[in-house]
């Protein structure tokens, strides 16, 4: 078995979408839950195993490629390398969680909800490890639709209109990308759609400035990047909280993947060219994202708008093609997904208890829930990145690279960690401390599971934040490729 | 040729089944034997058996192309016959009648498939479009179907009295109809043949509901019974298209750089127009036939750009919008309310329907997985081969972004909201199966096109 590493990246694909195909006919909820849970542990021990392999020597065998379409050119390509293995990790760990929390008599139709959740796994490990270009397009819109559907039936009061503004932003971006594809797929030289064929067209700098725009909108809306981030507080806030979940801790991660994968080996001309105006634009956004944060009264749209500038920061250190930028984006692009976890099971432990989620109605919690707090506190310190947490280090890469960059920018930018102090601790202090408030009298503390769930996330926190080292040496030769296509030009 | 002899013979047949029995199930039934017989002498013919050598003096040909696309065509109307065969027994008092309608139709259609003169489109577009004008007002006391009837006459009788002028320029420049003979000749395109050229684009965007010869559309479609709007929105309206595109290659490949312009103002017209008036519709059928000439203006992209692509592309993109508009429409019919509340709670009620109407509305919309997302990725992708026009391809993206919006309407009416009133709608288990059947051709296609696209 050792020795068929190419099974990993089949086995990551099939095994989601094989439990999700099964659940959709199982007629009993329990039922359907415990094969959720079992599907989405075994991808996670796939994963885990496959970490063993994933040595810059071993990413070769790590790669699969089935006959697909060959009159098109297209192959079903999949490869597990530095970069992805950090995000298929993300991905293979947040599932169970989520599972695992949800209660089983919470959603009616728990069969289908199971079923569209495991879907969209399928969905984000293809968008993922996808080394041919159309199939990258294909999953990059199989995991919208089964998002779609799960928000749009089990979500809040105003969940069709939000939802369908969500849907519609990601469609018309990933159409954008679509037109970007086939025009590269026709400079090919073979007419192949594959990463490596991509990678070898020659593009003329207008051409280039073009292709960019089109794959970086639909990166952009996804990530989402500020001015196209309107789509995101509401979405998040109506969605489902499983469903936000993987929205915000994987989902946006699709967007920053596609910059490292896609947009910056592609197009290194119109990315020398644009990158200092991106970058003083998303650093803009961040400090607004982070000054509406201080402003608002609802813990999920605080949350919300916190991810938004806490996503730019990593987009904007992409666009300074420095190493260590790199490295630490794609470090932050695991802690963010870990960090935003524990935050919104917080957001929705309190809510499912007390039925409120403005901070202002809030407050004593921790005197009805101190272990509570304790996770709380330590995911809200990683909120804000401080040091032994793990959002330090991808931080700390990120502003050394921005301030390698060009350091007003940097100093600009720093605005945004002291204005995420400001909120965070401010909601913990409304929420949790103070008076206790009648909403809050009868609060129960964290039971078993959410316990687990939540020691996991904090050990990972602790973890990465003390020693990130194994991160490193996985991603290290991946992302020193991209920054290779920059020394030629 | 096999097609053409054996559906007008069986056009005849089905006149005389009339007399022969009274039970409108077994007319149905010769019908659907009929369909399946000329599918299958049409598959004979190409696989080389053919059971009819008549001189026709080149004015008619058979090759590959046209072949595929008659398969596509007589495919579509047997998933037609299946699904809304209940349907027409129910439109008329003698169905038998409107089967050999059908049939002489079909008739048409395999005319257009082969056509190498200007004589033979002009008769196959004719003998297409008489029949339909009867199938228009079939249903004889509703006032809606008799309006829809004499419109679409009278202005489907002036929009061929436009491409009969056409093909008068075209011969008295030419001094031929054959459409080789057109695009014979010195490189010029002479003023004569300009507006030939020009008239025939008229009458035929006239024929398949481009803009800014649309307006007929939605009237004719919304007060046509609905069983036959499916038909025309569908298997006719892909003939138009052929015969378009084919005319186009043929006749005027040479000057492709001179209407190439025109072709694209056309599409644009088409793509904005069809897809922005479609948000406004309230009900689905009204909805469905400004969405028919929204996807007309995505097909158009393959008569516009005319290479390998376009072909394979136009093929798939008959099949795909065919089989999900059919069964879109079959669904429709059996509802009396037409507007989109109609839907709601629909999936709780019937869920297998529910989800094969979901995998034809997103096939549609051109979600991935599913054949309409081949079928535009082809069109784009002919389109953005052409080189000069990537404009029209942004276009066609964003006004494919905008249908989204209208074709999610229904799915947010069936799966997201509660049932608001209580129709009472049956489904036969034989209908679920046939639908459920349909839409995995749908997902079959959106997996592998290669199957379909491949043949060429």
């Amino acid at each position: 078995m050792f020795a068929a590493f190419d099974n990993f990246p089949a086995l990551l694909i099939w095994l989601p979408l094989a439990g999700g195909l099964i659940s959709f006919f199982i007629k009993s909820e329990k039922t359907a839950r415990s094969i959720a849970i079992v599907f989405s542990l075994l991808t996670m021990g796939v994963m885990m195993t496959s970490l063993f392999f994933s040595t810059p020597e071993l990413f070769v065998y790590n790669q699969v490629s089935y006959v697909w379409l060959p009159n098109l050119g297209s192959s079903f390509g999949l490869i597990l390398d530095g970069l992805t293995s950090v995000l298929c990790l993300l991905t293979a760990l947040v599932f169970p969680m989520v599972f695992l929390l949800v209660p089983g008599n919470r959603y009616s139709n728990a069969n289908r909800f199971y079923g569209l959740m495991l879907l969209t796994q399928c969905g984000l490990m293809g968008v993922f490890m996808a080394t041919d270009a159309l199939v990258f397009y294909l999953f990059w819109e199989l995991a919208l639709i089964p998002v779609y559907f799960l928000a749009s039936i089990w979500g809040g009061e105003k969940r069709i209109k939000a939802t369908f503004k969500f849907f519609i932003y990601t469609f018309v971006g990933s159409l954008f990308l679509l037109i970007g594809i086939l025009y590269m797929y026709l400079k090919t030289s073979n007419g192949s759609f594959s990463l490596v064929a991509f990678y070898n067209v020659k593009l003329t700098d207008v051409e280039q400035y073009w292709m960019f725009l089109l794959f970086f909108i639909a990166f952009a809306i996804k990530m989402p990047l500020f001015p196209l981030h309107t789509w995101q507080p509401e979405a998040y806030e109506q969605a489902p909280t499983p469903v936000t979940m993987v929205l915000s801790a994987v989902m946006v991660k699709m967007g920053l993947f596609g910059l490292l994968r896609w947009l910056l080996p592609l197009f290194p001309l119109a990315v020398k060219q644009f990158n200092t105006a991106i970058i003083v634009v998303i650093v803009a956004g961040m400090v607004y994202a982070s000054l509406v944060a201080i402003y608002q009264d609802n813990i999920k749209r605080l949350i919300a708008y916190s991810s938004i500038a806490h996503i730019g920061l990593m987009a904007a250190g992409a666009f300074t093609l420095k190493s260590v930028a790199l490295n630490g984006a794609v470090l932050q692009m695991f802690s963010h997904g870990i960090n935003i976890m524990a935050l919104w099971i917080v957001a929705d432990l309190i809510e499912k208890q007390t039925g409120v989620t403005k901070i202002s109605a809030l407050g004593g919690i921790a005197k009805k829930a101190p272990r509570l707090t304790i996770f709380l506190v330590i995911a809200a310190f990683a909120n804000i990145a401080l040091p032994l947490t793990n959002a330090f280090v991808g931080e700390f890469m990120l502003f050394n690279g921005l301030y390698q960059f060009k350091p007003w920018i940097a100093a600009f930018a720093g605005l945004s960690i002291i204005l995420s102090a400001v909120y965070t601790l401010n909601m913990i202090k409304n929420v949790f401390y103070g008076e206790v408030v009648g909403s809050v009298e009868g609060y129960v503390d964290v039971n078993k599971t959410q316990a687990m769930v939540l020691t996991v996330i904090t050990g990972l926190i602790l973890f990465v934040g003390i020693y990130p080292d194994p991160f490193f040496k996985m991603m290290y030769e991946t992302v020193g490729l991209i920054v290779n296509r920059y020394v030629t030009i | 040729m096999n097609a053409i002899i054996l559906s007008a013979l069986w056009g005849v047949l089905m006149m005389y089944t009339g007399f022969a029995t009274k039970n409108t199930r077994t007319v149905s039934v010769v019908a659907l034997l009929g369909v399946l017989a000329v599918l299958v002498v049409n598959w004979m013919e190409y696989l080389g058996v053919s059971f009819f050598n008549i001189d026709t003096r080149g004015m008619l040909a058979y090759n590959g192309f046209g072949l595929i696309f008659n398969t596509v065509v007589l495919f579509s109307t047997l998933v037609y016959f299946l699904l809304s065969g209940r349907e027409i027994e129910k439109a008329g008092k003698t169905p038998s009648d409107l089967y050999a309608l059908i049939f002489f139709i079909l008739s048409g259609i395999s005319i257009i498939a082969g056509f190498k003169s200007l004589l033979m489109l002009f008769i196959g577009i004719e003998i297409i479009s008489i029949p339909l004008y009867v199938l228009a007002g079939s249903d004889k006391s509703n006032l809606k179907s008799n309006e829809a009837a004499l419109k679409y006459f009278l202005m489907g009788s002036f929009s061929t009295g436009i491409m009969l002028m056409g093909i008068a320029f075209l011969y008295g420049d030419a001094g031929t109809f054959y459409l080789e003979g057109v695009n014979a000749g010195l490189g010029a395109l002479t003023p004569m043949k300009a507006i030939g050229m020009v008239l025939l684009l008229a009458s035929m965007s006239f024929k398949v509901s481009a803009a800014p010869f649309h307006f007929w559309t939605p009237d004719v479609y919304d007060g046509t019974p609905t069983v036959f709007t499916s038909f025309m929105a569908t298997i006719v309206k892909a003939a138009g298209f052929f015969a378009f595109l084919k005319l186009f290659e043929t006749a005027f490949g040479k000057f492709q750089a001179d209407w190439q312009v025109l072709m694209a103002v056309v599409a644009t017209l088409t793509l904005v127009i069809g897809n922005i008036t479609a948000v406004f519709q309230q009900s689905v059928k009204r909805m469905l036939s400004y969405s028919s000439i929204a996807q007309a203006g995505f097909m158009l992209l393959g008569v516009f750009a005319m290479n390998i692509f376009a072909k394979q592309g136009m093929i798939l993109y008959f099949a795909a919008y065919s089989v999900a508009t059919i069964g879109i429409f079959a669904v429709l019919s059996k509802f009396k309310d037409h507007s989109i509340d109609a839907f709601n709670g629909f999936a709780k009620k019937h869920p297998l329907v529910a989800f094969s109407m979901l995998i034809c509305i997103l096939s549609l919309a051109g979600i991935p997985l599913t054949a309409g997302f081949f079928a535009k990725y082809y069109m784009l992708l002919a389109v953005i081969k052409d080189g000069n026009f990537i404009w029209l391809a942004i276009v066609a993206i964003l006004c494919a972004a905008v249908s989204v919006y209208y074709y999610f309407r229904v799915v947010q009416a069936m799966y997201f909201k509660e049932a608001s009133h209580e129709e009472e709608l049956e489904f036969s288990p034989s209908f679920r199966f046939i639908l459920l059947g349909a839409a995995i051709i749908i997902l079959v296609l959106g997996i592998h096109p290669d199957y379909l696209t491949g043949l060429l």
